[in-house]
Formats: structure tokens, sequence, C-alpha cells
């Protein structure tokens, strides 16, 4: 049932596979959104190929065993922004898709103490209050703001991209025309549900977007400690710290995140997170389409003014009526896409601006096995605290100067770290008595100030092992086997470029209308037949799903519209 | 034989001859012993007991849970209780687990389950206890169960004759699941049949059933006795459940187990530490997953918790309660007496009765065997005219659900809620009643909303559309729903054979 990406994805797809050949539909990549993209294409009838670089399936949604008995998570670790609409319409629960949920969130202290956050709301409310009774009082108030927050962002979401941007830019459409009555509808129902939230909320959201997290927080927080754990999800997977303006929105970003309507909750997928790419592996091929591994695609084909297809690395070229790219802009835009294929003569400038997409990656993952569980010096002993989220963020300093670190170019000596176990929450990922132990490290640069990263990597994962013992001593003794990933590794193993795990920073310069460009802000790119289907557009990054159902309904769209005008 | 009592004055006269048993010489009885003596179901003397208790004249035993005299003065070992208010003179049972449960209930809630004190969840949530059963393994203490062992010659023509199916064809180490009807071919109960031995079988149902076993019985050579207080049930439920029972229990072949299959066996791991305690074993449960149930003696029962709890330490077993189980049984189908069926012993309305048929337990009824069963004529009637209502899965989609609370401008509110046992009325789409919903809860697993409903057997079709009421904020709205297939879940490993299906989920 959750079968390993690595055994699912040599398995040839639904039809037999063709050399060279048309298809309907060409997906670049088979990442999570690469294959929702795909999958609802073919469920649409159409005729599909995945071209997949790498000999997996999965970009960043990857599991695999590599330490014998012993299932990582390579990458991605949790899942929360997985659309709901496309769980169900893909019928992912079928092929699959199994998430437990985590129970609690730890944040160990220097001094032995700790914060803990529970899923039942008044334990959480006495253990914050042994903090400060103020905190523990607001947290729940807070908790309710940032859902509604979380609420609007929803339904923002929903509505396509340059609608939205016309509604809310008032950017005017090269072809307003083609705003369609029912999404203009739409629209006008977001605008009136935007006028007419309460002022106070309108200001939170519009703070949200620009703010830093901790003058966000400073609002609402008097404990450091309480402030620093919440600010996690503002940095996670971003160039940024918790005092950066425009972290508050990284923050917003995961609340927007909800297990089956309840927003906030995250679950870890049975196996490891590649199962959720090989759910929707599973339900693409169900719909017919083919998946191809260690498939480089070399370039997108134009002819007349419109994608033709792609040229594999082996020469080889496949035509279709649609090419969608799921790929970084750097790649889909750029080493893709030839300048001078892109009609009006725009291809040049746009080069020249998705070369400075801000997308260097600044996390590293480090993957343990352990001896046994892990004893922690504020719980030592097992217990539920260990089913949950575990974060090394003691105080907005400490996050801070691990950030200063990255600015100059190194990783940070003392990291941020954001932890699961998860063979306590899914003992198939390790043998009993043992554990797996997966840790989310910031900052570490792409690029390293006067070295490299094949120089650094021990170095860096020693930096974590050491920075774990602080606060639970003796786990250096527990190490069987470690694997460090650094942003490098990311990018040559998921396919990402600059190993950025939301595809590109998370930045009101680069979200909305900009994402990732002006020119391919609807997932449309300048050339006729050629979409964005990645992280990169849209809403961006996280398991979410969400672009790889967007684009896929854009395209049929205008498949529908070429067609009612071709009668 | 004794004097018939005036009316009214049984209950003294029980109470009195309890209390006579009591003496200096033997200050000290154990309920059973008292109830197999005095010829009382255990539930009446632990309420006659109770009273005597309220009244000061005998105490409990803290440490063995037995009664104690309480003469002028006091005996030691025992404690007087405390004057009630009379507003309670009976304490909840406990189970023989229960030191261990009361220790791991952080949550404190306790509900009652036919006079024993139960956990509603171990944690405050019962979330996780939920998922382990789908994801790891649970342990659930049902003691509670009532416990009827049938012995001799004749007992396998008495369950014949009582129950719906064909007891001649229960081989020794299997266990069958059936219900038994009054003449009326009205469901009295359902529950599971052991043939421990040629001649001896172990029922567990529900509810109280010695009585009218007891009634079937006359004129056959067979002893209908209440054990329920002797054995202590443990069901371990969940993909891990095989490896656990494994470590812990020795001389089963837990993997050639068959689903339904019956083994004894004794406490300890291969290697022969532990204690040794004899154990039987089947491969049954109420959550529709890969899981066993453990009949220990009530003095081994602590035994029997530690050696499943050590050996699942490293496989994420979790103690669970009875909101968990509630929870897995809708996913797995079924249905639940008293909830999503009346049983006709205590049906108030003619109308509230239904056929086992009407229950969704048609598959019981087996009316090719040869016996002459209780309700047989009636229920070949009902074969011919065919069931009046029918027992049906709902499934209402999740689009379904955002549509619902996107009026008043939420998300699906329905997650973490506990199997709701409220019934609501079943429509036909925009029309009339046409049934009950009488479970209901979302499945986090299946990420669906489901229930299980009674309804009129025209309706009762795959795929028909009907719509039930559900709570949505303050307001009631009607959900659309559609028949859907029972079990909602059926994992292989359920029934697979113990050497392939395993350990993978």
């Amino acid at each position: 049932m959750t079968e390993g990406v690595t055994e699912a994805a040599g398995t040839p797809g639904g039809a037999p596979e063709r050399r060279g050949g048309h298809f309907d539909a060409i997906v670049v990549g088979a990442g999570h959104n690469g294959l929702v993209s795909a999958a609802y294409l073919a469920r649409a009838g159409l005729d599909v190929v995945v071209l997949e670089r790498a000999p997996v399936i999965g970009g960043a949604t990857l599991s695999e065993e590599a330490f014998p008995g012993f299932r990582y998570s390579v990458f991605s670790y949790l899942v929360s922004l997985l659309r709901p609409e496309v769980i169900h319409e893909l019928d992912l629960v079928k092929h699959g898709l199994f998430l437990v949920p985590t129970a609690s969130t730890l944040n160990p202290l220097p001094n032995g103490d700790c914060l803990f956050r529970e899923s039942d709301p008044w334990r959480t409310y006495h253990h914050i209050a042994r903090h400060s009774r103020r905190d523990a009082e607001a947290l729940s108030e807070y908790k309710l703001e940032m859902r509604r927050m979380g609420h609007l962002m929803f339904k923002l979401q929903r509505a396509a991209p340059d609608e939205l941007a016309a509604a809310v830019a008032g950017h005017v459409d090269e072809n307003p025309g083609q705003i369609s009555s029912e999404l203009s509808a739409e629209v006008a129902d977001i605008s009136r549900y935007f006028l007419d939230l309460p002022k106070q909320r309108r200001r939170s959201f519009l703070q949200m977007l620009t703010m830093s997290s901790a003058d966000f927080l400073d609002q609402w927080f008097e404990c450091d400690a309480l402030k620093a754990a919440l600010s996690s999800s503002s940095i996670i997977g971003s160039f940024l710290s918790p005092r950066t303006p425009g972290s508050a929105y990284v923050l917003l970003h995961h609340y927007m995140g909800e297990v089956d309507g309840v927003y906030r909750e995250w679950g870890f997928q049975k196996g490891g997170t590649g199962g959720v790419a090989a759910a929707i592996a599973s339900a693409a091929r169900g719909y017919g389409a083919e998946i191809r591994t260690d498939c480089p695609v070399a370039r997108v084909l134009a002819r007349g003014g419109r994608a033709r297809g792609v040229a594999l690395a082996n020469g080889d070229e496949l035509t279709a009526d649609v090419v969608v790219s799921s790929a970084a802009p750097q790649v889909s835009l750029g080493r893709l896409l030839d300048a001078d294929d892109v009609p009006g003569g725009a291809g040049k400038g746009l080069r020249d601006r998705v070369a400075r997409w801000q997308s260097a990656g600044c996390a590293g993952k480090v993957n343990l096995a352990l001896d046994g569980l892990p004893r922690f010096e504020c719980m030592p002993e097992p217990g539920p605290h260990l089913a949950g989220g575990i974060t090394i963020a003691p105080s907005l300093d400490y996050v801070e100067r691990a950030f200063d670190d990255a600015k100059y170019g190194g990783f940070s000596e003392r990291p941020f770290i954001d932890m699961i176990i998860p063979s306590v929450l899914d003992p198939d990922m390790a043998p009993p008595g043992k554990c797996v132990l997966s840790c989310f490290v910031q900052y570490a640069p792409y690029e390293l100030a006067g070295t490299t990263w094949d120089e650094q990597r021990d170095a860096f994962g020693d930096a974590v092992v050491r920075t774990l013992a602080e606060y639970a001593p003796g786990i250096e003794d527990q190490v069987l086997h470690r694997q460090v990933l650094a942003p490098p590794d990311i990018e040559s193993i998921a396919g990402i470029s600059g190993g950025n795990i939301f595809h590109g920073e998370l930045r009101l310069s680069q979200l909305f209308l900009l994402r990732p460009d002006p020119a391919a802000a609807a997932f449309r790119t300048p050339l006729p037949g050629y979409y964005l289907c990645g992280s990169s557009t849209q809403f961006g990054g996280g398991i979410s799903g969400g672009p790889g159902r967007l684009a896929a309904l854009r395209i049929l769209d205008d498949l529908l519209r070429r067609g009612a005008e071709a009668r | 034989m004794m004097r018939r009592a005036p009316q009214g004055t049984q209950a003294i006269q029980r109470a009195l001859s309890l209390y006579r048993s009591f003496s200096a010489q033997q200050p000290e009885h154990r309920l059973t012993d008292l109830a197999a003596e005095h010829g009382l179901h255990p539930s009446t003397a632990h309420r006659l007991l109770g009273a005597l208790e309220a009244g000061g004249l005998v105490g409990r035993n803290r440490d063995t849970q037995g009664y104690v005299w309480l003469p002028e003065g006091g005996v030691s070992g025992g404690e007087r209780p405390a004057r009630r208010n009379g507003m309670r003179l009976l304490a909840p049972l406990v189970t023989p687990f229960h030191r261990r449960t009361e220790a791991l209930c952080e949550s404190g809630a306790w509900r009652d389950w036919s006079g024993y004190a139960c956990a509603l969840s171990h944690d405050p949530l019962p979330d996780h206890e939920y998922w382990a059963v789908r994801n790891t393994a649970a342990l659930f203490d049902v003691s509670p169960l009532f416990k009827v062992e049938i012995v001799g010659p004749d007992s396998e023509r008495l369950l014949d004759r009582v129950m719906t199916r064909d007891f001649t064809k229960c081989r020794v180490g299997r266990v069958i699941y059936t219900s038994w009807c009054n003449e009326d071919g009205h469901l009295l109960q359902d529950g599971n049949v052991q043939r421990l031995e040629p001649e001896r079988f172990l029922v567990s149902a529900a509810e109280p059933c010695l009585r009218w076993f007891g009634d079937c019985a006359v004129g056959m050579d067979a002893l209908v006795r209440d054990v329920s207080a002797d054995l202590g049930v443990l069901a371990l439920q969940g993909p891990r459940a095989r490896a656990i029972a494994e470590a812990a229990i020795r001389g089963v072949d837990f993997a050639g187990m068959r689903y339904f299959d019956l083994a004894g066996g004794e406490l300890g791991d291969q290697a022969g530490a532990g204690r040794g305690a004899p154990v039987t074993v089947t491969r049954t449960g109420y959550t529709g997953d890969l899981g066993y149930e453990f009949w220990v003696a009530s003095e081994d029962a602590e035994a029997l918790w530690d050696s499943l709890t050590v050996a699942g330490a490293g496989h994420g077993l979790r103690p669970a309660g009875l909101l968990a189980l509630d929870m897995v049984r809708v996913e797995a189908g079924l249905v639940l007496i008293d909830v999503d069926y009346v049983s006709a012993a205590h049906a108030e309305l003619e109308a509230l009765k239904v056929t086992p048929a009407e229950a969704g337990l048609g598959f019981t009824v087996k009316l090719d065997k040869e016996a002459d069963f209780v309700g047989r004529r009636a229920l070949e009637l009902e074969r011919e005219r065919g069931p009046a209502w029918a027992m049906v899965g709902l499934e209402v989609d999740w689009f379904e659900l955002e549509r619902l609370w996107s009026g008043i401008d939420l998300r699906p509110q329905v997650v973490g809620e506990p199997a709701s046992r409220e019934p609501t009325p079943v429509f036909v789409p925009g029309g009339s009643q046409v049934g009950q919903c009488t479970t209901r809860f979302f499945s986090p697993l299946l990420k669906k909303y489901i229930a299980l409903a009674t309804v009129q057997a025209d309706v009762a079709v795959l795929g028909t559309a009907l719509e039930f009421e559900v709570a949505v904020g303050y307001g009631r709205r009607r959900a659309r729903a559609r028949v859907a297939k029972r079990p909602f879940f059926l994992p292989d490993r359920k029934m697979a054979d113990g050497s392939a299906a395993g350990a993978a989920g």
C-alpha cells in the first residue's frame, strides 16, 4: 500500500512505452505537482506522458532505505498543505495516502525546561501558563485569528491567479476579454469578502504580507521562547530570519495547511513522504498516464510560435499539443526554453528576469538512524512528545544568530532544527527499539564562502549532532548512520535549481502575479502551449498539489477554448 | 423447593442469604463464588452486595476486590464505606485490568459499560488511539462482555437450537459469529461462540443471555453457566498485532491461525520466559483489522496485560478506549446492539424489533440447516416476503461537507468528533423520511463522513442517493449521502493468512 517510490517507479505506466511519438500533453518532472497535473490531464481523457530526469519519481517527496532497516523521508517530512480537492478528486486514499497526525510540538530550552504544545488546548494552556499566563491566554486567540487568516488565504488560493491579480492589483490583463464571467463572479465574491472583513483583520492580513514575524508576534506575546517557537514556520525553507521583513508571510503560508478542514494540522505519510508521490502516481497511471523515469528533457520544441513537444537528452523527440513543466523557473523558463522561440521578442527579457529569481536554498536535511529513542533533558522518558514535532529554536536571538552565520556564507554553527521521529509515528520506518530522526536544518546556504559543500558536509552534520546533544545528551553515541544533505544535494537529487524547497523565496516580490514572472503568472508562459505547474507558480511551495491542479484546469480550459475557436 | 417469598421481598431474602455466607471462619468471598453458591447472576449478586456494603454490613478488600464481613467493630482488611447520600448505592465494577488501565488513563474519562468502569480514552483525545488501530496496534479491555459457558453432551444441540447459524458445522478450535432470535424471528442479540472442546462452548455477547439460553436448554443435558467475572479479555488489534502476539504468547502458531480460529497457549515469549499462565487466543475483534482476542482467568489478567504491553513497546502499541473502538467499528461496518438495532428483549414498541436481515446480519441466518431453531418459521416467512428494512452504509463525500459548511463560512467541522450515536432521520432527496441513521462519524482514514442507517428495503440499493440530517453550526442541514458498501474499510490483512500479508499495511 505504501510502497517506496524507488520500488514503484521502475514499473512502466498504463500505456506501452513509445520511443518518440505524439501525446496530447507532456509533463516535465515527476515531483508531486507534475504528477498531480498529469493525473488531472489524464483524468480529462488526454494522452499524457510524464518525463522524469531521475531514476525515481517523487522529486522532493522521496523516501528511501539509505541504511538497512531504516527508512528515511529524504527531504519533505510532513504533509499539511495537500489540498483536499486533490485528495478527493484523485481519490488518493484509495491509492495509498495514509496521513498519521502528529501529536504535539516540543521546544526544548537550554535550561532543561521546555515549551510544550499539545493537541488538547487546555493542556497546552497550562504548559504555556508556566511561562506566561498572559501568553497562554493570548495563544488561543492567536490561533483563532491565524485560522481566520488561513481561511482567507484558502479563499484567495481557490481563484485563478490572473483574475485574482486583476482584482487585487487592478492589473489589466493583456486579454481582458478572457476573464470568464464565472470567474469574475468568483473574484467579485472574494473582493466583497475581503471588504466585509473587520477592519482589524484586514490590517492583520496586510501586516502579514509585509512585516517580519518577530514584529508580528511581538504584538501578541511576551514570552521570547514562545515567540521563537511560533516563528519557526516563518523561516522554514526561506532565506529569512524572524526579524527579516516579509517573514510573516511565510508564517501565514503555513497556516493555509489543513487536514480534513482543520487548519494548521500536520500529518506523516505512512512509509515516508515518498508514499504521497506514489499515491498520486498510482492515480495518474489509473487514469492512463505514462510515467518515464531516467528520461531527462533537453529543451522544449517550438514551431510557429507554439510549443510542439520536447527534445530528450538522448536526442529523441516527443511531440505534444501541450507541454507543462513542474521544474523551477531557471529550468522551465531558462535552460529548457530557447529565448528565440518566445513570440514577440519577449524571450530575452524573460530570461534575464528569471536569472535574478531568488531561489538559493538555505536549508539542509540531516537524517539519523539511532540505536534508541533520544532522551531530551527536558523530558527524558519516552512519551507522546516524541510523536510530534521537536524544534530547536530556544529564542529569537538564537535563530537570528543562526541566520547571521548564513548571511556571510557560512552554515549555522548552532542551527535551527525542526525534527520529527518518523519511526515513532510509523514503526515501519525502523526496526523495533531503534529509530530514525529527521532533522530539517537551517541555515545552510547553497553557496559557502571560500569553501564547498563537499568539504563541509561532515562538519555541518557534526554541528547538527553537537547542537542536538546540548538538548539530548548522549545522542552522539546513539547514531548508527547519518545522511547529510545540503542545498546542492537537494538540487542534484530532487532536481530543484538552487535547492530551494519552495522553488523560490515566498516573498511579496515573488508572489501572486509576480510568481514566477509577470509574463508567466497564470500557469501560462509567453510561449503558447507551454505551461508551468510547479511550486514556483501562484501560491508556491509545500506538498499542496494546488499548482499542479490549477495548472491542469487552466490547460483544459485553454484547450476547450481552442477547440471552440477551431470549430 | 423453597417457599415462594411474598411479592417484593425476594431481594431482601436473597441479600440476607448472601449475608449469611459470611462468618468469622470465612470472612471474605469473591463475587463470582457467592453468585454461583446462591444461584444468582453475578450482576444481581453485585447489586445486592452493594446494598449490604452501603448499609455497612460488608466491605471491600482493596487488594483482592473481594467482599469482607463487617460484624460490629469491623474486621481488618475491609473498609467500612462512607455513608452515601443515597444517590448512588453502587460503585462501578472494575475489570481485572483496571489497575493497569487506571494508571494509564490520563484523561480521567470513564464510561459505564454493563456496570463496569471503562476508559473512554487514555489520552485526553481519542485520535491517537484510533490511529493506532490502523497504523500500529491498540489494546482494548473488553472484559465487560457477558460470557456464558455451555457444557455437556447436548451443548452443540442447544446452540444449534438457539442460534441462527449451523453449529453442527462448528469444529473445535473455531469461533462462529451468530445471531439469536425469539420465536417471532426478532433479533435478540449477536455474538461470538467459541468451540473450546467437543462439549464445551463459550458465548460472548454484549448483553446478558444466561436466562434465555437456560430456558432454551430445558430437557437437554447441557449446563449453562455465567463465567463473565471469571475471565479477563483483551483485544489486540492493528497491523502489528501478530508481531506483538508472537512475542508475548507461546505455544500458538499465530501465522497459521485463520480468521475466526481459536487456539490455546500460555503467557511468555518463545524462549520460555514468563509466567506461563494459560490463555485462549481467538483471531477475532470488533475493529475490522488484523487482530486477536485473549481470554484468561481473572487472576492472570494483569500478567497478560504486562506481557502484551512489553512485547508491544517497539511496535507503537497503545492502550485504547471505547471512543476509538466506536470509531473503528463504524469503518468496519459492524453494528452495535441498542445503538444500531434494538434487541427484541427490551424493545418498547413492536415496531422497533428487527430481524437479523433487517439489522444487516442476514448472513448469520442459515435456513438450510437441519435443526429447528428458535425463530425459524418466522424467518422462513420473511425470506419469502423479503425484509421490510435494511441496514446500509451511507457515505457523504468531502465536497458535500464543504458545501454544507460554506454556508456559515467555515471549513467542514467534522474531524475529531467521536462517533455520534444520536439517531437522525434519513430522507429520500427532498422528500419524506425513509429510515434513521444510528451511528455516524467522519473517518480521518477514509476522509469521508460515514454512517450506519436502517432504511426501507426499497431504497437500500448501492449508489442510491439519500439525505440525512447533520448539525452545521447551530443549524440542521440535510447532507446528500449515497448508499455505500459495508464495510467501508476492509484491509487484506484482516483475514489474510499470516505468512503473506502480515506486517505490510
